[in-house]
């Protein structure tokens, strides 16, 4: 796996919110909770991102409940592993900028 | 209620215009209700109700899935023209966007380049086809519109490369 990966705010937001099974507008509704309202997922964005997660092998697809025809998505253990590395990059990322803002934001 | 219809012609790479007019319209008290060839039917509403939007979806992409995915959000399917597809949603409902990060507006962009350039192809080669054996008169009407369909294809190249430029240091 390449470490020098990097997420999109969508990728690492959708990622985060399947770490429980969810469905499409389930993941849009959590990500605008942890975001404080900041980051809106688009239905378009979404669904494409979905699409792509699932090929990447990083998500799956849950088998569809008899009566209901909503899909349910879940992170798999490859997923579990890039969000994983994404933190480590982004704990990297706030500590720099501590160090050298740190002072001033204080 | 209160309707009006206007008659008006976009080029497929004009599309944000189309859906800026639209928005236009709705801002100031004409939503899009339904869509026909070249044809746009308007209901009275207050202004600025609505948001209206549009997005390249082949048949084949739209499925439910997707359909339940903007009927939760609030948007409103108003019809499709071709491989366009039209929506609305109330502006209480909060803001209306389809795509919300730069990379799925350059893929959007991209499919629109692809169907545009089939189409290039396609003239070019019937427009040979047509020059060498029928008539050379109908050869020239394909490789005109391989001309207008290039210049198209540039347009769409154009706003591609523009979002590129921007995704190089954000989202």
């Amino acid at each position: 796996m390449n470490d020098s990966l990097v997420l999109t705010e969508s990728t690492y937001y959708i990622l985060l919110s399947l770490c429980q099974p969810q469905h499409g507008y389930g993941i849009m509704q959590q990500t605008e909770q942890m975001s404080g309202g900041r980051v809106r997922l688009a239905a378009g964005t979404l669904y494409g991102a979905l699409n792509a997660l699932c090929d990447k092998g990083w998500i799956i697809q849950l088998p569809v409940e008899s009566g209901s025809r909503k899909k349910e998505y879940k992170l798999t253990e490859k997923g579990l592993q890039i969000l994983h590395n994404e933190l480590k990059r982004l704990r990297q990322l706030v500590a720099n900028g501590e160090t050298i803002l740190g002072k001033e934001e204080a | 209620m209160e309707r009006r219809t206007i008659r008006k012609w976009f080029w497929a790479w004009d599309f944000d215009k189309e859906e800026e007019w639209l928005e236009n319209m709705a801002q100031n008290g004409w939503t899009l209700d339904s869509v026909g060839f070249c044809t746009y039917h308007f209901i009275k509403t207050e202004p600025g109700e609505y948001s209206v939007r549009l997005q390249y979806l082949p048949i084949a992409e739209e499925n439910g899935e997707y359909a339940d995915l903007m009927e939760e959000s609030g948007a409103e399917r108003l019809g499709r023209m071709v491989q366009w597809v039209y929506y609305r949603k109330k502006s209480e409902d909060g803001s209306f966007e389809l795509f919300s990060d730069l990379d799925s507006r350059i893929g959007h962009l991209k499919k629109i380049a692809r169907l545009l350039l089939i189409i290039t192809v396609m003239n070019i080669g019937v427009g040979i086809i047509n020059s060498c054996n029928s008539s050379i008169h109908l050869g020239w009407i394909n490789l005109l519109c391989a001309a207008l369909l290039t210049y198209g294809l540039g347009r769409i190249h154009g706003k591609k490369e523009a979002l590129e430029k921007e995704r190089r240091f954000r989202e």
